[in-house]
């Protein structure tokens, strides 16, 4: 739990599936850029919903046949664009005073401190890739130089729960001005040096609170919270926050995610 | 049998049904959107639980938490789409007026000693006693709540104001849940008195009559 990314697993998944210890940036660069070409898989409910409380239509297969798949899979499209719709890029998450941050900070620590990648900060490299002009990895020692804001706000984990916490950063739009990111393009993807990965629309990636994230509560992000740098973004759900990002790429095509591609609804806003 | 109910003060309209078409067909629609609804809200609240409870995974919609989600905010359209007409019609035509009021306290208390020693006739399926109006009242007024609360849970930033009307996020989780056992409460209420009532009125809600 905590205020991971990835805060479920699938039945039968196994919890230990994203242990990558020492991460070879090489190597995830090649990882990353095949991620960004594939078209996007979709396993969508492969484990089949369950007909629970519908038990009385079981058997003309209206629950748990692919044509409730398909069907459910347009309507969350549907809602995806609903919610671009909603979305209002000056309307601000409530922020929050010092004295309501949530203390400790909820975090399964035990198996996901075992997870957590270990990234080596002096070989660490955020790779760019995607419509920018500037496409130069950046280290570690240049990210921490960039203007920094603090933010105190409210993580809304998909699973229901909530947490308030304190996150400092670079303003995504910011960096994105930087690196000469082309802002008409219609998405904004992160890899991660564990395996995962989300993407965001462009709206979101220019809102004002959307941030590149290096500290949390004042201290350098812990390797639970995402070291070296996680991206915060308190419109939108906690899996759509991705710790550990090693890539970042802005594009056209529509590239899921890791839990989005089995079944999370992609724009995930609140 | 005594009859309780009403003092001789609506006369059935021989030609119209007990219940028109637009509340038949909005009934059945409602009630497989609310069935819906309830089993895959289960399967999300089993994810991070508000009490020292979960709901058994035989009587959850979803499979998992992504399932249920995706059920949850398919069914939400059709949920509120055909709330609104169900509202809509209920206002314009007047039959919320006719049917649902006036209700008295004193009816109510009245009506409810009667039913709760059995003695509360149903002669007249187009004519409601209190404690149907009140429960009917009840349950329409649960269905805005549960509808506004979730959407101050799936839109607690662009509908920040909302939310905090219900004091917040995590607050208007709870609210969310109890209406949900309001309505779950009326639903058990509502089908065994469906069922055991003589004249069934399980059957006008199909035919009309």
């Amino acid at each position: 739990m905590g205020d991971d990314p990835r805060p479920l697993r699938r039945p039968g998944r196994s919890r230990s599936r994203t242990s990558v210890p020492g991460v070879d940036a090489g190597l995830l660069a090649k990882d990353a850029a095949k991620l960004l070409r594939e078209p996007t898989r979709r396993h969508f409910l492969r484990a089949g919903a369950s007909v629970g409380a519908l038990a009385f239509l079981s058997g003309c297969d209206i629950i748990d046949g692919p044509s409730a798949e398909n069907a459910l899979r347009i309507v969350s499209r549907f809602n995806d664009r609903v919610q671009a719709w909603l979305f209002n890029p000056n309307r601000l998450a409530p922020t929050y005073p010092e004295s309501a941050i949530t203390r400790p900070f909820p975090f399964n620590a035990y198996y996901r401190e075992e997870e957590a990648p270990d990234i080596d900060e002096d070989n660490y490299k955020l790779l760019i890739d995607g419509l920018v002009d500037d496409k130069r990895p950046w280290a570690l020692d240049r990210l921490y130089v960039l203007p920094q804001e603090t933010q105190i706000t409210r993580l809304v984990c998909v699973e229901g729960w909530s947490a308030i916490g304190k996150w400092t950063g670079t303003p995504l739009r910011e960096f994105l001005r930087r690196i000469g990111a082309d802002t008409r393009a219609k998405y904004v993807h992160f890899v991660c040096a564990e395996g995962y990965s989300s993407s965001i629309d462009m709206a979101t990636a220019l809102h004002p609170q959307t941030q590149l994230t290096f500290k949390y509560d004042g201290e350098i992000l812990p390797p639970k919270y995402g070291f070296p740098m996680r991206v915060r973004i308190p419109t939108k759900l906690g899996f759509k926050n991705p710790k550990h990002v090693i890539g970042l790429a802005v594009l056209n095509n529509y590239t899921g995610g890791y839990w989005e591609d089995q079944g999370y609804n992609w724009f995930s806003g609140l | 049998m005594a009859n309780a109910t009403h003092g001789g003060a609506a006369i059935a309209r021989p030609m119209e049904p007990v219940h028109p078409a637009y509340v038949r067909v909005t009934h059945w629609i409602n009630a497989v959107a609310i069935v819906a609804m309830i089993g895959s809200g289960w399967e999300i609240y089993n994810a991070s639980p508000l009490f020292p409870f979960v709901f058994p995974k035989s009587i959850t919609l979803g499979g998992w938490l992504a399932g249920a989600l995706l059920w949850h905010f398919a069914a939400m359209w059709l949920l509120v789409a055909n709330g609104l007409v169900y509202v809509i019609l209920g206002l314009v035509t007047g039959r919320f007026r006719r049917r649902l009021l006036p209700l008295r306290p004193a009816d109510f208390i009245r009506d409810l000693r009667a039913a709760l020693s059995g003695r509360l006739a149903y002669d007249d399926l187009s004519v409601y006693n209190a404690v149907q109006k009140a429960l009917y009242i009840g349950v329409i007024l649960a269905g805005i709540l549960i509808v506004v609360s979730g959407l101050s849970i799936w839109k607690p930033v662009q509908l920040r104001e909302l939310t905090a009307l219900f004091g917040g996020y995590d607050t208007a989780r709870f609210v969310h849940f109890f209406t949900m056992a309001a309505i779950v409460v009326f639903l058990a209420v509502h089908v065994v008195m469906a069922i055991i009532v003589p004249k069934s009125r399980l059957w006008a809600m199909i035919r009309g009559r």
